[in-house]
């Protein structure tokens, strides 16, 4: 709880990927995704190139395939989606190991699986290479509206503070013997809940008092500014860009 | 009136009234003056209206009746800019202070605010975290300072403002002895005018010469710090203690 310094998606390094300006790799993996998202399933190849990239970036990046492979994990649910496709989707028939399943449902099992797979691969890449800071910097940067970049911001900050009133009340409630068991308990846990959102509801306003003491009227004033030369927006591109000719080849081949 | 040539006091309250929209009134007719460079202390009784007081001097709340004035400019909508930052408010909790995600960037916020950029901005903060002996901890997030460090990074944090008037709400709860002493350190170091409120009598016996007691919505009364605490009657009858065993006749209090 609030023991590392940064995130724990993040793992401090410098390399030229984790040097780039936030707001370029927020773009990049934002194209590359939009590119293999409309890359035809037929073209399994591309799949394969679109992979090699990513790895060359995660070598550029010297992030291990061990620690990216973890991070994958995520998309387990999404994957058990996937499995389930060929079994319930109907249409032709055929038999793998002597398991009858539909041919679009494995196209579309397919389909999820390798263009899942590499949209959070870009994403976990982007989150080990960017300080959680930074990427609201980045977002700031791009327009995103400033009222959901504060929003952010204010949930990185005071994540743990919450995180340690909900632990503290949790000691105090087994202090005095509490242990929650069963379903006969849930209404304690749901007291504990309520009080805890009247907790951070009051913190909220004493926050928004010392904003305004300190001459808040509405807007966070801008105090870094991130920018990128163009060689950095060219060094960022590289990526969507190599993909888009992969994307092409593949509607044309 | 002051003499033509004396500089405006920091701070001029008079009459002060003040109601809660509930009906609850809180203040009957305050009035304090503070001029420039003292350090005085508000005692008072838990719900005594402390609190909201501090709340009128940079105009989070509308006075009632009566007129605050900092350094000569009253506090009305149309200077609270700057009256907020001639104001520099210390709150008693620093989590709910320090909302940015890193000290320097906090540290920054009300001088960005303001308007300031670039260079000057990032000389305003190492002075303020210079003063309070915080600058290696810049690049930190606030979360991860122990109470005291924030406590001061909240001081700093107002001090970037280059405030006419400091006021701190309780600075010495929650802390240890030690991050006590430094923040006693710290204070007197600064040149600026100080009001601090607080039921920690012997810190207030030990960092401000004037004191006032704020009771009932009202200032009961206003003296020498010492004496105050050495009036035993008066104590009494505004629900103020001493700690066990401090006496305040024995102390020799620094001059100023």
């Amino acid at each position: 709880m609030g023991a590392g310094h940064a995130h724990k998606l993040y793992r401090h390094g410098h390399s030229p990927v984790h040097d780039l300006p936030p707001h370029c790799k927020l773009v990049a993996v934002l194209c590359f995704v939009v590119v293999v998202v409309s890359t035809p399933r037929e073209a399994v190849w591309a799949f394969a190139l679109y992979a090699a990239l990513l790895a060359g970036v995660a070598a550029t990046a010297r992030i291990p395939a061990g620690f990216l492979l973890k991070r994958l994990v995520i998309e387990v649910p999404f994957v058990a989606f996937a499995l389930l496709m060929p079994f319930v989707v109907p249409g032709e028939q055929t038999e793998l190991l002597g398991v009858p399943v539909s041919v679009p449902g494995l196209w579309g099992a397919w389909n999820v699986l390798a263009k899942g797979t590499l949209g959070v691969g870009a994403s976990v890449l982007l989150a080990s290479t960017t300080e959680l800071r930074s990427l609201l910097l980045g977002l700031q940067r791009l327009r995103l509206p400033p009222l959901l970049v504060q929003i952010a911001s204010f949930m990185i900050r005071y994540g743990d503070v919450i995180t340690d009133e909900l632990r503290r009340m949790s000691i105090a409630r087994r202090s005095r013997g509490f242990e929650a068991r069963g379903v006969r308990h849930w209404g304690v846990l749901a007291k504990t809940m309520g009080a805890l959102f009247i907790r951070s509801y009051e913190r909220g306003e004493r926050v928004h008092l010392a904003m305004v003491s300190r001459g808040y009227t509405g807007s966070m004033p801008v105090i870094d500014e991130v920018t990128a030369s163009r060689t950095q927006w060219a060094y960022a591109s590289v990526l969507p860009v190599l993909a888009l000719a992969v994307c092409l080849l593949g509607w044309t081949v | 009136m002051s003499l033509p040539t004396a500089p405006a006091p920091s701070l001029e309250v008079s009459g002060l009234a003040y109601a809660y929209p509930d009906g609850h009134q809180a203040l009957f007719g305050v009035d304090l003056t503070v001029a420039r460079g003292e350090r005085v202390a508000v005692l008072g009784p838990n719900g005594a209206g402390k609190t909201t007081l501090v709340l009128h001097l940079n105009g989070i709340l509308d006075a009632g009746a009566g007129t605050v004035r900092v350094a000569g400019l009253p506090v009305e909508k149309r200077h609270l800019a700057e009256i907020r930052r001639r104001v520099g408010i210390v709150f008693q909790d620093p989590d709910d202070q320090l909302f940015m995600p890193t000290v320097r960037e906090d540290v920054a916020f009300g001088p960005a605010a303001a308007g300031l950029r670039g260079a000057e901005l990032e000389e305003r903060v190492m002075t303020a975290l210079k003063q309070v002996g915080m600058e290696a901890y810049a690049t930190r997030p606030p979360h991860h300072l122990s109470f005291g460090q924030r406590r001061r990074v909240a001081v700093a944090t107002v001090l970037a403002m280059e405030p006419e008037i400091l006021v701190l709400d309780e600075p010495s709860s929650n802390l240890d002895p030690a991050s006590r002493r430094e923040l006693a350190d710290i204070l007197r170091s600064l040149d600026v005018t100080v009001l601090m409120v607080t039921h920690d009598l012997p810190y207030a016996l030990e960092l401000c010469p004037r004191a006032v007691i704020l009771s009932d919505g009202v200032i009961a009364a206003d003296d020498r710090t010492q004496d105050l605490l050495c009036d035993d009657e008066l104590m009494r009858e505004h629900r103020l203690e001493l700690p066990f065993g401090f006496d305040p006749r024995s102390v020799v209090v620094p001059l100023t």
